[in-house]
């Protein structure tokens, strides 16, 4: 039976970590990460997790070592944030198209300058092209739960590539949440040891991380796509799995009081349990408003989240963090581009919130929805809208 | 054939690795050459072996039939004159050669 402990979230992410009895951990410190790989740091000191932990000299290298030793065939494990996962940025591309199931806790910070160790989405979004399976947790249960399926997916011979589990900086990793902690014959029936399909070794020697000559490198990437692309019903079926072990549900995308709903929020992380509070109030208050989460990012879940948001006219796409001198953020960007190409006409508005860990209160959630309805009213297009700006 | 030497991407080993072991050895680096080769002039040959040392493809092999001696493979002869340039003796120089003689038999042999 599950224990119910009282834990800060990073040590949660930590104890999944060694519950998935990980072989090697290779990581950098860097805030608001630290204390998931100072915790892990200790748990192989004192004997209560058998791995390598490998001390390196930075994220560039924590990422190498993570890449040469999944290559070998051990189970990995990796973490990072901002301005560290940017350090990373070249070799996530290596891990991911040389299909390595490396597993990464990112704990989620914005990016200098200014020098900001808080939290927000734009390290993950500088990766989002890394070929990664990514996803987002919305609070601790949810860093426990998939930091271990992350192992499940990653290392099934149908999927073999690195999983990102995004996890908000301060929001989530320094709070202390009550967790409920699987025991490790459980989790030892439900995770496999890691076979690797592909390994080095000296007594069948293969060359990994060759080069692509114009003649094979389209064809290298047309097989990537489609590993990211097949993993897609994988990863819902080891979410499926996990619920049937552990009893906890798991959808890539979360649909909050929408059956009825005229306007919903769209957004990833933590976030999302303010606008629930905020959705209640603003229901209490007659509004026909809900919340959809986006919780697995790559692959993107077209079908489900086109679904989720079938029924709203208005959509208020939430982006925490910004991109320069585009129409509108990541998020609003795919689901305008999403909703166009299957000929879905909505009014979707875009705001840039909490950025470098600024709070987004209730109170500003209803202020985003009046705003996107009297644009929507007035005919005006209502896009990269900076939230809670000191004029 | 326009699609010489490319492999369908369904066939391709997981993330793109090589699961054979010295395959560059079947690497044709010789056809890149353009329409000249070196060629060695054993009576002026000291037998140094610096031919064989700098080669940077490894187109110098030791002759079996003369000891001493370096034969010089047309699979692997990128054409680049750098044992022309290095030979103390300048005894390796260029020869034209034919588009169908460029796999012919090895020079000097």
């Amino acid at each position: 039976m599950a224990r119910r402990v009282g834990l800060e979230v990073s040590l949660a992410c930590a104890e999944a970590v060694k519950l998935a009895n990980a072989d090697v951990v290779a990581a950098y410190p860097i805030t608001p990460q630290t204390h998931i790989v100072e915790h892990l740091a200790e748990l192989v000191a004192d004997g209560h997790l058998d791995a390598e932990f490998i001390p390196v000299e930075s994220e560039h290298s924590a990422m190498s070592a993570c890449i040469g030793s999944s290559a070998a065939g051990a189970r990995t494990f990796t973490s990072s944030a901002s301005q560290g996962l940017a350090l990373m940025h070249e070799m996530l591309y290596i891990a991911s198209s040389m299909r390595l199931p490396i597993v990464m806790a990112v704990a989620n910070r914005s990016l200098s300058g200014p020098i900001s160790i808080w939290n927000d989405h734009s390290d993950v979004m500088g990766e989002r092209d890394t070929g990664w399976i990514q996803y987002f947790c919305e609070n601790g249960q949810e860093v426990l739960d998939l930091t271990l399926t992350a192992f499940k997916i990653a290392e099934d011979p149908r999927v073999l590539l690195p999983v990102m589990v995004n996890m908000d900086g301060f929001i989530l990793t320094h709070v202390i949440e009550p967790i409920l902690m699987p025991e490790q014959a459980e989790v030892d029936a439900w995770l496999p040891p890691y076979v690797p399909q592909l390994c080095l070794d000296p007594a069948k020697p293969i060359s990994m991380g060759m080069v692509g000559v114009p003649e094979v490198y389209t064809e290298a990437k047309r097989a990537q796509v489609q590993a990211i692309n097949d993993s897609y019903p994988i990863i819902l079926e080891h979410w499926a799995s996990f619920a049937k072990q552990f009893g906890r549900s798991y959808q890539p995308v979360e649909s909050y009081r929408t059956e009825d709903a005229e306007a919903v929020f769209v957004s990833m992380g933590s976030l999302s349990e303010t606008i629930m509070s905020a959705v209640d109030e603003m229901r209490a208050a007659g509004q026909k408003v809900g919340v959809v989460r986006i919780r697995l990012w790559r692959p993107f879940p077209v079908a489900e989240f086109t679904k989720a948001v079938a029924k709203a006219e208005t959509l208020v796409v939430i982006d925490r963090n910004l991109t320069f001198g585009a129409p509108a953020g990541p998020v609003a960007t795919e689901v305008r581009a999403l909703l166009f190409s299957q000929g879905i006409q909505k009014y979707v508005a875009n705001f840039e919130a909490g950025l470098g860990g600024r709070d987004v209160t209730r109170d500003q959630f209803k202020e985003m929805l009046a705003k996107a309805q009297k644009a929507k009213a007035a005919g005006q297009d209502m896009t990269c809208e900076m939230v809670g700006v000191k004029e | 054939m326009a699609d010489e030497g490319m492999t369908s991407w369904k066939s391709l080993a997981l993330g793109c690795a090589m699961t054979e072991p010295g395959t560059a050895r079947r690497f044709n680096t010789g056809d890149w050459r353009s329409r000249r080769r070196p060629i060695t002039d054993r009576e002026k040959c000291i037998k140094c072996g610096l031919c064989w040392i700098i080669c940077p493809d490894m187109a110098y092999d030791p002759d079996p039939k003369a000891e001493g001696y370096y034969t010089w493979d047309s699979f692997y002869c990128k054409g680049c004159g750098i044992c022309i340039a290095e030979c103390p003796k300048q005894a390796i120089s260029w020869i034209e050669e034919k588009e169908e003689d460029k796999y012919g038999p090895a020079c000097g042999a």
